[in-house]
């Protein structure tokens, strides 16, 4: 029975940090229709910024983490604009071309700039807290805690700031025709922005347990893909329920099945879903 | 009819140029390296051929053929070195089950569109390579199969010298090369290529889209297949990396360099690429930060890659020297040109 | 009676496009589906083409039932269509797209194109004389060997029947051939249509000029808010009431 709560409690952990990663990339698949192959490696990125601002500069790590979130806002501005703008036009697989490329270029930027070391952020708050009988780290508490609050913050963002209000509905509604007079390119730059911050604020989460490195972003996507297309690609809710289903499911399933087959759990899922509905579990449109 | 003679003659003449040089290779190659590099290029070259036939031509992007490469190359490594059967009977079971996994995948995948097809190639390509990793005791893991045999030798020709095997990749890669510039140039390639540009269109005037797309998914996968178990005897030891997807995106890239739903696109694009990574120092360890870039930089602004860009080149050429011809023509015949318009308006 | 379709209908999430028609074509005709914006009469032709599935009721074509065959197999059991907004294929030639077009009729394979076998020389021959004859049919002979980004939009159109003509069809659908051309080359189209008519294909087509309607069409159906509310001559149609008050009452007003 422990046991039981334990892996759930991982399963959330792990839940929590999908979230944080597939919120980003299907709010950008909403707006913009790019499949974002490289959001995985920006996460990746963001976990290297918090990393070296806490053992280059001795920062703290939640002064770490949110410079993290600063500069990867930065780099997801200029990743739209230098990439994905100049490729609004063009066919839909060359934009997902677009994006491998720019996946390619960052991994192996981070392997030249910070070689193919596997790296662990320090790790602050590594007590160990007993609940019910359960032993849980003070670090996978935090990382639940702060994708939820992550999570309410984006909601009240989207709900109750005017931008948050077009993002979501452009994101829900892509023929535009009642969104006449939205700046696209702003908002655009702006989901780029908040997509990037929410993937360095999982890295910057996950850091202490999971360890940094330059492939860090390859599972990591293709499993944001299959929870996108799990909760419907462009759902906000469905992120966060495919996420949390696919969290616990790899957790329970690598404890009761076989550990050494977890990750592959992820794609069978996929697999089985899109071989059923073809056009994803909660497909919008009725054509 | 006459210009259509001349074209052919100029065809026939580069086809046999190109012959001459790719035979004598590995006589003026200046050492042996280059000719290394060259077989695995080739062999690259023949996967980036089934690519080409599904990206290129089909216009669906798949991202599951390393996991297609790397089944071939297991397949055929497997055979020979465990249950020691000849190559010339573990390379046409590895193509065919490669082929065979590939339909059942793509009877699944192609009743899926756009970016779920690409999302659902890419978790197929994805799982094979876990499969591989993981099932240690048939595949080694992480380790993977060491000593692959080379491939057996028939009667007097062997195998074990380098110009040997490179003669035999040689011969498997103008193999598909001819198997696909029929198809390109046939009806049935012209019917991959309508698909590509109008689903809807194609399946109005009665063709029937999935079967197209299941054949066309085949024989990509078929020569693959080949070249995976090329791969494992020429290299002899396969690890599960050649099945990563990273190495669909590097033949995507190939693709791309060369020209995608041209014929001679993929051989250019796989030389260039991998002679170009070979012979610059620098690029070994930049090599993807470049090829990422390029990447981008190609898709965005020479979608058509460099034979594209050489076609486009020739017929801007033509079309100049054309009219300059027309209007030396129109000088003499001015009277008749403008009546004749008028006729056709 | 060539086509027939009984209470045919289709919805789109809530809303109802198409709510149970019943209509027939007649062998040899030339019919006409009009009504305003939004009337169903795309979807009404997207149904009969096989182009996607209804909800409910039937199609039956020569005798026997089509609702549930799927898109591909229209063409080889005899019906033909164009898109309102021309579809043709953008990247090949003239000569190219009609080629493309007698691929149903033609039985080569994977081994044949490999193997260039007799019966792939065949179907390539039997493909260029079917395109050319076709070519010849619709005036375009000229502009063959251009691509279709280069052609004026009249004989954009003018492919587009041509390309549903390649397939031989027993019944032809026109969605809106005269859209978006001057009123010298609709007469033309015109011309074009009552050819393919007298040389014995059926023809079943969607129609905004009315002008044009009435001089083309034996019969004509009126559709609005999906259901049908009027069928007959051009001439019964012109004094029909409800007509008048849906169509071109409403019209008249804007």
């Amino acid at each position: 029975m422990n046991l039981l709560i334990q892996q759930t409690v991982n399963g959330l952990t792990l839940g929590s940090i999908y979230c944080l990663v597939a919120l980003g990339l299907t709010l950008i698949y909403g707006i913009m229709e790019v499949p974002n192959f490289a959001h995985g490696h920006l996460y990746m990125v963001g976990g290297y910024v918090t990393f070296f601002m806490m053992t280059l500069y001795g920062l703290n790590y939640w002064v770490s983490a949110i410079i993290s979130g600063i500069v990867l806002a930065v780099l997801g501005v200029l990743l739209e604009r230098l990439v994905f703008n100049p490729m609004r036009n063009s066919p839909s697989s060359n934009k997902f071309i677009a994006a491998v490329g720019a996946m390619m270029f960052l991994e192996a930027s981070a392997r030249v700039l910070w070689g193919s070391d596997f790296r662990s952020i320090p790790a602050i708050y590594d007590n160990v807290v007993v609940m019910g009988g359960v032993r849980l780290t003070e670090q996978r508490l935090i990382i639940i805690a702060g994708a939820v609050i992550l999570m309410v913050a984006l909601y009240v963002f989207i709900k109750h700031t005017m931008i948050g209000s077009t993002i979501e509905a452009m994101a829900q509604n892509r023929d535009g025709a009642s969104l006449v007079g939205i700046d696209v390119n702003r908002v655009a730059m702006l989901t780029f922005a908040v997509a990037s911050i929410l993937a360095s604020a999982a890295a910057s989460l996950a850091g202490p347990i999971f360890l940094v490195y330059p492939g860090m972003g390859s599972l990591i996507i293709m499993k944001a893909f299959v929870i996108i297309v799990i909760g419907g690609m462009g759902s906000i809710p469905g992120a966060v329920l495919g996420s949390f289903i696919l969290g616990l499911t790899e957790s329970l399933g690598a404890t009761y099945l076989s550990s050494n087959y977890k990750d592959v759990v992820a794609f069978a899922i996929l697999v089985l879903i899109l071989s059923i509905k073809p056009s994803g579990l909660f497909a919008k449109g009725a054509r | 009819m006459l210009d259509g003679m001349k074209k052919s003659n100029a065809k026939l003449i580069a086809y046999g140029v190109l012959s001459v040089v790719a035979i004598a290779f590995p006589f003026i190659s200046p050492n042996r390296y280059y000719l290394t590099v060259v077989t695995l290029g080739f062999i690259y070259a023949i996967a980036v051929y089934g690519l080409n036939l599904i990206v290129g031509y089909l216009g669906q992007l798949s991202l599951a053929q390393a996991g297609f490469f790397g089944l071939g190359a297991y397949v055929s490594g497997l055979l020979s070195l465990k249950l020691h059967l000849s190559f010339w009977i573990s390379l046409p079971m590895a193509a065919v089950v490669t082929t065979l996994v590939a339909l059942l995948v793509g009877l699944i995948s192609f009743r899926t569109r756009g970016h779920y097809f690409v999302i659902f190639t890419l978790c197929i390509g994805v799982i094979i390579n876990l499969v591989i990793e993981k099932w240690d005791d048939l595949t080694g893991g992480v380790r993977g199969l060491i000593g692959i045999p080379r491939p057996t030798s028939i009667g007097p020709i062997d195998f074990i010298s380098l110009e040997s095997q490179y003669y035999l990749v040689l011969l498997f890669l103008s193999l598909t090369i001819f198997v696909m510039s029929r198809i390109a140039s046939s009806l049935v390639g012209r019917t991959f290529k309508s698909i590509h540009n109008s689903e809807e269109l194609a399946a109005t005037l009665g063709i029937n889209v999935m079967r197209n797309k299941l054949l066309a998914f085949g024989i990509a996968a078929f020569f693959t297949g080949i070249a995976g178990a090329l791969f494992a005897g020429y290299i002899r030891f396969i690890g599960p990396d050649i099945s990563n997807p990273h190495l669909t995106f590097e033949l995507l890239l190939f693709l791309l360099i060369g020209g995608q739903a041209t014929i001679a696109g993929p051989l250019v694009g796989t030389l260039i690429a991998t002679g170009l990574t070979e012979s610059l120092q620098f690029m070994q360890e930049y090599r993807m930060v470049v090829f990422g870039a390029l990447l981008i930089i190609i898709v965005k602004f020479f979608p058509g890659g460099l034979v594209g860009a050489a076609m486009k080149l020739k017929t801007k050429i033509e079309k100049r020297m054309n009219k300059a011809n027309k209007s030396e023509d129109a000088l003499s015949k001015g009277e008749n040109h403008a009546a004749k318009n008028r006729g056709f308006n | 009676m060539l086509l027939k379709t009984e209470a045919l209908t289709k919805n789109f999430g809530g809303l109802t496009a198409l709510n149970k028609v019943d209509f027939e074509i007649q062998e040899g005709e030339i019919v006409a589906i009009i009504g305003p914006n939004g009337a169903g009469k795309s979807t009404f032709f997207n149904l009969i083409s096989g182009y996607y599935p209804s909800c409910s009721g039937t199609i039956s074509f020569m005798g026997k039932d089509m609702t549930r065959t799927p898109t591909h197999e229209f063409a080889s059991r005899g019906i033909g269509r164009t898109f309102q907004t021309t579809n043709l294929f953008t990247d090949s030639t003239v000569l190219d797209n009609l080629i493309i077009g007698y691929r149903s009729k033609t039985k080569m394979g994977m081994l044949d194109a490999i193997f260039n076998t007799s019966r792939a020389r065949r179907d390539e021959g039997a493909s260029r004389e079917k395109a050319t004859e076709v070519l010849e049919f619709i005036g375009l002979t000229e502009v063959k060997g251009q691509p279709v980004g280069n052609i004026s939009q009249e004989a954009a159109k003018r492919l587009a029947i041509g390309l549903a003509l390649v397939t031989e069809p027993r019944l032809l659908l026109l969605d809106e051939p005269a859209a978006g051309v001057n009123h010298g080359e609709t007469n033309e189209l015109a011309k074009l249509i009552k050819k393919i008519q007298q040389t014995g294909t059926t023809v079943c087509l969607i129609e905004h000029k009315v002008q044009m309607v009435m001089n083309l069409a034996h019969r004509i159906m009126v559709l609005n808010y999906g259901s049908k509310i009027a069928e007959g001559t051009p001439k019964e149609i012109s004094n029909n009431e409800r007509v008048i008050e849906a169509y071109l009452g409403g019209a008249a007003h804007a």
